[in-house]
């Protein structure tokens, strides 16, 4: 293996992996109640397929996709459907949800399904049934996978770009998954290469997850061109342009989508998780999730059903020190704060950090005394000390004018701003505004 | 499962993205930067003796009393008058009445920085403007050089002068290196203004301590290193050429380098986050425009000293530096022209 691969900028929080690097994943005992929102995913979402009082078995459709870029929602438990209606949604809003009371005693035994064999299958008939299974991209995203594997007509896919990097501190959701199972992760990759009809596919893993690399190497098949790449430990590594300019060196121009500059990226989870439609038949209903940081007594990397409530994933591992103060959901870099911990867990929930008083004190912010720390940070080559100049001056078309749309809202600038100036959530309003001001004018 | 209800009573604190933060800060940086000058007050304190200790606390109690009494709330912790004074002392001659460096002060606060809307708005940086101010005012204060021959308990000059008065001149004065090369032609030698045993400013001497001290902030990342390194490398060649075509009429470029306040204010004021350009590109061009002008000034200019001016004049330059090279987002057309062109070249 060559050097590690990387891009320019960027910054390096620590990591705080050790917490759950180590710690094998294992399964999280069913809770009383599963609450399933209906849009876990982009795109529209599901249309719910039962009413109140309903009996389902675990891994039962209960939730139709609604057009092409949807996926249908399934029973992560068996039990009664208990009520169809607004509850908290890991986003912070309310939104359309299905509760389910799970069954007391119940070998959660889902119903006989055919397996398919993916082999005799068209690339067609593959994508179908991975959206069959309710099946998105795990890295936090939670865009629908098959949409991915069926690009239009005149794109020319050459490359698959496995995402293995996990960037984000404290998390090791896909770190364990490489470890653990790397091989689930192969058959993933076989049937994405083929399903694509591409010749070549990168895994690109941070240096940071030797034993991840190590289980990866072992498994390699010797019949694809697939090849094992270590990358330089920092974040935002694992966003999709980043890890494609670190292994493939293209650029994705703006407005565009990877597959555009001829790459596929997919993270190694929701390859795994393709993988086991075509082992066990069974679509997406739980997931692995780390749920971790200084706050919580006994971090831990757990199967969690889709649907289990924070409280009860937080109570399987021990409950709260008492110095807790904030919970996240995804990294701390990206993830969004949770107000309410009987949001569920859905599809796209990475982990759960729980941070202390010493990470979430309020800092006071003082004017940008443009050090330009930012603009040596930002992975994107934008000037954030320009841009968050223009957001205080309310001025958000000249903000458009300095390529606001380029920012992904990484968070690079503001977690190296030493006058703590909140940048990223400036332009995350700015970008709001004017998506608004675009639908107001058409 | 004695925490279940830990989990129900706990009162969540929401913030925005990202939950993590680098450990530096404003104040962080601006008190290392107070820190990093202890020993360049200290060098100064050895050669000139209690009047540099004198005329550095007159300085930063103008700049410190004006930014408390006009500043915003809160506004001395950040650490930024006390550097505004500290440097615009290092800056004066030893023998300076101590009321005019405290005027000095009070005036690169009151009109460089906070009329412009205090922290992070001001266009100039404040210790020169400071003292560019005294220099017009108080010229024959501002250039009488005390030998650095003297007793080290006496004071160097009229510290203790009554405003307006004139100071009684009893000390012992000399020329500065700069004054001696421009004016009579004589040459110091490089390594006396190395180590600081010359006449000058607080802070015009020691140079090789300066660079050690500027140096730290510079691996701290408290300041960009671009800008110092651009302003030596430019002196050095631009001086350099002049010693090539007539080494009897041009300084050599070793003694361009240390003489005068070149070190301290490549080190410590061009460096002023808030008055330097934001890109590392603009950095480069900053450095080069002020070592430019720097040995532009020394050797065709007036006055023997061209650090202040050239620093100030770039100054007002910076936002057209700004704009000039504002960095090529990812994935833009230019960005992907550019690694066309470096891939055709390979």
């Amino acid at each position: 293996m060559r050097a590690g691969l990387s891009f320019r900028h960027g910054v390096h929080p620590p990591e705080h992996k050790e917490l759950t690097a180590g710690v094998p994943v294992r399964r999280m005992p069913y809770p009383n109640e599963i609450v399933l929102p209906l849009r876990q995913h982009t795109g529209k979402p599901a249309r719910p397929l039962v009413k109140p009082g309903d009996r389902v078995e675990r891994a039962d459709k209960i939730g139709e996709a609604d057009g092409f870029v949807s996926v249908p929602i399934h029973a992560s438990s068996a039990g009664t459907v208990k009520e169809i209606g607004l509850w908290p949604h890991p986003d912070g809003s309310m939104a359309e949800a299905i509760r389910i009371t799970v069954d007391a005693f119940s070998p959660q035994i889902p119903r006989p399904r055919i397996i398919p064999h993916w082999e005799g299958l068209t690339p067609d008939q593959v994508v179908k049934a991975v959206q069959r299974a309710g099946v998105v991209g795990l890295g936090g995203a939670a865009f629908p996978t098959h949409v991915k594997l069926l690009p239009p007509d005149d794109v020319a896919v050459d490359t698959l770009i496995v995402n293995g990097a996990e960037c984000e501190p404290y998390l090791t959701t896909d770190h364990r998954v490489m470890t653990e199972y790397p091989e689930r992760v192969q058959f993933g990759i076989r049937i994405m290469m083929h399903t694509l009809g591409v010749e070549r596919a990168i895994i690109g893993v941070e240096k940071n997850k030797p034993d991840a690399i190590e289980a990866l190497r072992k498994t390699l098949p010797d019949d694809l061109d697939l090849t094992l790449q270590g990358l330089t430990v920092k974040y935002p590594q694992g966003y999709e342009k980043m890890l494609i300019h670190a292994l493939t060196g293209r650029d994705v121009p703006p407005g565009k989508l990877p597959m555009h500059v001829g790459v596929v990226v997919q993270n190694v989870a929701s390859l795994a998780c393709i993988a086991e439609v075509f082992e066990t038949g069974l679509p997406l209903i739980e997931r692995v999730v780390t749920a971790t940081g200084p706050g919580l007594r006994k971090p831990s990397n757990l199967i969690v059903p889709v649907g289990a409530k924070i409280r009860d994933v937080l109570e399987f591992c021990g409950g709260l020190s008492d110095e807790a103060t904030e919970i996240v959901f995804g990294g701390p870099m990206m993830g969004g704060s949770q107000p309410d911990v009987d949001a569920p867990i859905i599809k796209s929930t990475t982990g759960i950090v729980v941070l202390t008083k010493k990470e979430s004190r309020p800092r006071r912010t003082y004017p940008c005394i443009k050090c330009g720390h930012c603009l040596d940070a930002c992975p994107v080559f934008l000037n954030p000390s320009l841009l968050g100049i223009l957001a205080q001056a309310g001025r958000f078309e000249e903000m458009e004018e300095a390529d606001l749309a380029t920012c992904m809202l990484c968070g690079c600038c503001s977690y190296v701003c030493p006058s703590n100036i909140p940048l990223s959530q400036m332009f995350a309003l700015a970008k709001a505004g004017a998506q608004r001001r675009k639908q107001q004018a058409a | 499962m004695s925490e279940t209800s830990h989990v129900g009573d706990l009162q969540l604190q929401l913030r925005a993205s990202p939950h993590l933060k680098a450990p530096d800060s404003t104040p962080k940086i601006m008190w290392n930067v107070v820190g990093s000058l202890v020993p360049v007050i200290a060098a100064a304190t050895w050669f000139f003796g209690p009047s540099a200790l004198l005329v550095l606390a007159s300085a930063a109690a103008g700049a410190v009393l004006t930014e408390r009494a006009f500043g915003q709330a809160g506004s001395l912790a950040d650490g930024s008058a006390a550097i505004t004074g500290l440097l615009l002392g290092l800056t004066l001659p030893p023998g300076v009445p101590l009321w005019i460096a405290f005027v000095g002060g009070a005036f690169g606060i009151g009109f460089g920085k906070l009329v412009f809307g205090g922290l992070g708005q001001n266009v100039f940086n404040p210790a020169l403007l400071g003292r560019a101010f005294l220099q017009a005012a108080f010229p024959a204060a501002m250039t009488t050089w005390p030998a650095a021959t003297t007793e080290w308990a006496q004071l160097r000059g009229d510290n203790f002068a009554f405003p307006f008065t004139t100071p009684s001149v009893d000390a012992v004065t000399e020329a500065t290196p700069l004054g001696l090369i421009k004016f009579e032609s004589t040459s110091t030698n490089p390594w006396s203004l190395m180590i600081g045993a010359t006449g000058g400013s607080l802070g015009e001497t020691a140079g090789l301590l300066i660079l050690v001290c500027g140096g730290y902030l510079a691996v701290r990342n408290y300041l960009n290193w671009r800008i110092p390194v651009s302003i030596f490398l430019t002196v050095a060649a631009f001086s350099g050429l002049l010693f090539a075509l007539d080494s009897t009429r041009f300084a050599s470029p070793l003694f361009a380098l240390f003489s005068g306040g070149l070190i301290l204010g490549a080190m410590y004021m061009a460096t002023d986050m808030v008055t330097s350009p934001v890109t590392n590109a603009g950095a480069w061009i900053f450095g080069i425009g002020i070592g430019f002008l720097v040995i532009l000034i020394r050797t065709w200019g007036g006055l023997p000293e061209g650090v202040m001016y050239a620093i100030l004049l770039m100054n007002a330059l910076v936002p057209f530096i700004n704009r000039a090279t504002q960095p090529t987002p990812y994935g833009s057309p230019g960005r992907t022209a550019k690694r066309a062109a470096r891939e055709a070249e390979a």
